[in-house]
C-alpha cells in the first residue's frame, strides 16, 4: 500500500478539524477526497504534507510511519502537495517556480531534463517562462503549481482543489493532465469540492463531512450513490 | 482607503485625510524645491566645495547602503525591525580593530610571503581582516536569531521588535564591560597609510603630509575609493547571490510564502539563518569601512549610523534591496551636505526628519511595495 491513513486527529488550538480519518490508496491509483466547505479535506493534506501535525493517528507511507516527519522530508520521500489556492511565488519568475519545485534535488542534468519536459506538457509556461508567477492567469498559476509539483519527481502528487475558480473548459484541461499524470505513474490524492469531475476520473473516493469519512467506495459506485448524488451532485446527477 | 470603507458617511472625515494628505505632499514639493534652490546656489558659488561634498556623502552613502541592507532583508523574510543590527555592525568594527591592532592579522601575507610586492601584501591581509569580521558578525547574527527570535516566530510582531531592542542593549553593554570591548573611545588602527590626492585644473596629484590644500581642488583618498569599491563589490556579490543562486532564490520564496516554500522542501530556518548571516556580514563590513574612515571604535558606535541605515532602508522601501542601496545614497548626501550648509550638529535632525515626511507622505517608501496579500 503506498499510503495509509490511521484514525488520524487533528485539532487547531480547540477545533477539533479531524475526527479519526481512515483512508487508503494504492501505489498507481487516483483516489480523491470530496466534502463541502470546512470538512477538513486540506487539514487532511497538510497533515499528510507535516505542515500540521497530528494529535494521535498514523499515516504510513510505503509502509513507513511519516506522521511526525519534517515536512522538508515528505517531500524527500516523494510526496508533493500542490496546495489550494496554487500558491504561485509571486515575487518568483515561472522558471524560479519551477526551479523550487526542485529544490532537493541535486543532479543538475536532470533537473534540466524534467524542467524540459514540464515546459513541454506545459506550452503556456514555456512562452511565459520568464514573467513573474503573479502576472499570469489563474489556469496558468494552476499549471504552474502542477508543473513545479512534478518538479519534486514525486511519487505521490496531492492536489488540493485544482478546479478551483477555472472555466469548465479549463477544469477539462486539468483533469486530463490530472490523469495523463497519473497514467505516466504517479498516485494521486486528489481533493475536490467538484465531486462529479473528480470521481470521473478517480478509482476510488472518499467523501468527508466534519472531520469524518461518511462513505467511501469505487468512484463509479459513489457517482450513483444517491446520497452523494443529494449532497454534492447538485440533486439530479 | 480603510477609513474611507470603513466610515463612508462622514466625508468631513475623508476630506482630511485627502488633504493631510495633500498637505505632506506640498510639504514635500516645497522642501525639494528649497533644497534645490539651495543647493543649486551653493554649486554655482562653489563648484568645488559641493564637489567635495559629493564625494564624502558617497562614501558615507556607500557604508549606510551595506548595513541598510541588512535590515531590508531581515524585515524582508521575517517582518522584523532587528534593531540589533547596528550593534553587530560595531561588532564588526571591533572585530577589526583586534584583528588589525592585537594580532596584526593583516601583516600576515607579508610574514608568509616576504617577497610579495607591499602593496599586494597589505591588500590580501586587509581583504583576510575584513572577511574575518564579516565571518565573526554572521555567527553572532545567527546566534541571536536562533536564541532569541526564532523562539518569537509566530508571537505578535512587537514582541520581537521589543525583543531586538533588547538584544541591542545587550551587545552594547556586554561591549562595554571592561574584559570585552571596553566602554573606552579606542583609536582605530588602519591596515595601510592614507594616500590623498587633490584634483584641480592642474590634473591629479598626491597630496604631500601637511600640505596645505590649495583653493579650488577636490581631495579624496585611497579610503573613499576602497569605501566604494569594495561596497559596490559586495553589493554585486549580494545581487548575484539573491538573483542567481539557490539559496538566493529559496530566501525570496521564503520572503513571499513560508508555507509553500515548506511544502517545496525548503528548510526554511536555515533559509532565515542564511538571510540573517548575509545581512550581518555585510554589517561587518561596514563597520570596519566605518572605521577606517571615522578611526575610532567604542561600544555605542552602532547606534546612529545603525538608525540611519535604518531610516535609508525605509527610505528606499523596506524589503527591497535596490531600494536599500537608493535610500542609503540619499542619506549619505542628505548628511553630508546638511552638514555642509546648514549644521554639522543639523545632520542627524535632518535624517530623522526625512524618516518622518516618508512615513507621512509614502510610508511604502521609493521603491516600497503596496500591501501585498501575505500567506
Ligand atoms: N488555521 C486554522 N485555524 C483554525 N481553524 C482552522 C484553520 N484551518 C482550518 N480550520 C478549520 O478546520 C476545519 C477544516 O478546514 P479545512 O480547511 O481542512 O477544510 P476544507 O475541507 O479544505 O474546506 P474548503 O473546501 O473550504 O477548502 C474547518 O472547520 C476550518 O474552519
Ligand atoms: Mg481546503
Amino acid at each position: 500500500m503506498m499510503l495509509e491513513v490511521k484514525d488520524l486527529n487533528v485539532y487547531y488550538g480547540a477545533i477539533h478539524a479531524l475526527r479519526g480519518i481512515n483512508f487508503h490508496l494504492e501505489k498507481g491509483e487516483i483516489v480523491t477526497l470530496i466534502g463541502a466547505n470546512g470538512a477538513g479535506k486540506s487539514t487532511t493534506l497538510n497533515t499528510i504534507s507535516g505542515l500540521l501535525r497530528a494529535r494521535s493517528g498514523q499515516i504510513l507511507f510505503q509502509g513507513e510511519d511519516i506522521t511526525y516527519t519534517e515536512a522538508q522530508d515528505i517531500v524527500r520521500k516523494g510526496i508533493i502537495q500542490v496546495p489550494e489556492g496554487r500558491k504561485i511565488f509571486a515575487t518568483l519568475s515561472v522558471i524560479e517556480n519551477l526551479e523550487m519545485g526542485a529544490y532537493l534535488q541535486t543532479d543538475q542534468a536532470q533537473i534540466q531534463s524534467d524542467l524540459e519536459a514540464v515546459l513541454k506538457r506545459f506550452p503556456r509556461l514555456r512562452e511565459r517562462r520568464k514573467q513573474f508567477g503573479g502576472t499570469l492567469s489563474g489556469g496558468e498559476q494552476q499549471m504552474l503549481a502542477i508543473a513545479r509539483g512534478l518538479m519534486s519527481r514525486p511519487s505521490l502528487l496531492l492536489l488540493d482543489e485544482p478546479s478551483m475558480g477555472l472555466s469548465p473548459i479549463l477544469v477539462e484541461q486539468i483533469f486530463e493532465i490530472i490523469r495523463d499524470i497519473n497514467e505516466q505513474g504517479t498516485s494521486i490524492l486528489l481533493v475536490e469540492q467538484n465531486a462529479q469531475m473528480a470521481l470521473s476520473i478517480a478509482d476510488r473516493g472518499y467523501v468527508l463531512e466534519t472531520g469524518r469519512v461518511v462513505l467511501e467506495g469505487p468512484a463509479q459506485e459513489l457517482l450513483h450513490n444517491p446520497m452523494v448524488i443529494e449532497a454534492y451532485l447538485g440533486g439530479h446527477g | 482607503m480603510n477609513s474611507s470603507k470603513a466610515v463612508p458617511s462622514t466625508p468631513s472625515f475623508l476630506d482630511f485625510l485627502v488633504r493631510r494628505k495633500i498637505l505632506g505632499l506640498l510639504l514635500l514639493i516645497l522642501i525639494l524645491l528649497l533644497v534645490l534652490w539651495k543647493l543649486g546656489s551653493e554649486l554655482v558659488t562653489n563648484p568645488t566645495l559641493f564637489l567635495q561634498q559629493v564625494i564624502n556623502g558617497l562614501q558615507l552613502g556607500f557604508v549606510y547602503a551595506l548595513i541598510a541592507l541588512g535590515y531590508t532583508m531581515v524585515y524582508g523574510i521575517v517582518r522584523l525591525i532587528n534593531f540589533a543590527h547596528g550593534d553587530v555592525f560595531m561588532v564588526g568594527a571591533f572585530m577589526s580593530y583586534y584583528a588589525i591592532a592585537r594580532v596584526q592579522l593583516h601583516t600576515w601575507p607579508a610574514k608568509v610571503f616576504p617577497n610579495l610586492s607591499p602593496g599586494l601584501s597589505i591588500g590580501i591581509g586587509s581583504i583576510t581582516v575584513i572577511l574575518l569580521s564579516m565571518a565573526i558578525c554572521a555567527l553572532v547574527a545567527i546566534t541571536i536569531e536562533r536564541v532569541a527570535y526564532k523562539p518569537l516566530r509566530n508571537a505578535p510582531r512587537i514582541s520581537a521588535l521589543i525583543t531586538a531592542i533588547g538584544v541591542s542593549f545587550f551587545l552594547e553593554y556586554f561591549g562595554a564591560l571592561n574584559f570585552v570591548f571596553s566602554p573606552n573611545f579606542i583609536t582605530y588602527k588602519r591596515p595601510f597609510d592614507v594616500t590623498t590626492w587633490m584634483v584641480s585644473a592642474q590634473g591629479v596629484q598626491a597630496l604631500q603630509k601637511g600640505q596645505a590644500i590649495p583653493e579650488k581642488t577636490v581631495i579624496f583618498s585611497n579610503i573613499s575609493i576602497i569605501i566604494v569599491v569594495v561596497s559596490i563589490l559586495l553589493l554585486v556579490v549580494l545581487q548575484y547571490i539573491v538573483g542567481k543562486t539557490k539559496i538566493g532564490k529559496a530566501m525570496r520564496a521564503v520572503a513571499y510564502d513560508k508555507q509553500t516554500a515548506r511544502l517545496m522542501g525548503i528548510n526554511v530556518d536555515s533559509v532565515i539563518s542564511v538571510t540573517f548571516a548575509i545581512g550581518a556580514a555585510l554589517a561587518g563590513a561596514a563597520g570596519m569601512l566605518y572605521a577606517i574612515a571615522f578611526p575610532q571604535v567604542f561600544f555605542w558606535m552602532g547606534i546612529i549610523p545603525g538608525l540611519k541605515a535604518f531610516v535609508a532602508a525605509v527610505l528606499g522601501g523596506i524589503g527591497s534591496i535596490p531600494g536599500a542601496l537608493v535610500g542609503a545614497l540619499i542619506m549619505g548626501q542628505a548628511e553630508v551636505l546638511s552638514a555642509a550648509y546648514i549644521s554639522t550638529p543639523m545632520r542627524d535632525a535632518i535624517a530623522f526628519t526625512i524618516l518622518i515626511i516618508v512615513l507621512l507622505v509614502r510610508p511604502t517608501g521609493i521603491f516600497g511595495e503596496a500591501q501585498r496579500e501575505k500567506a
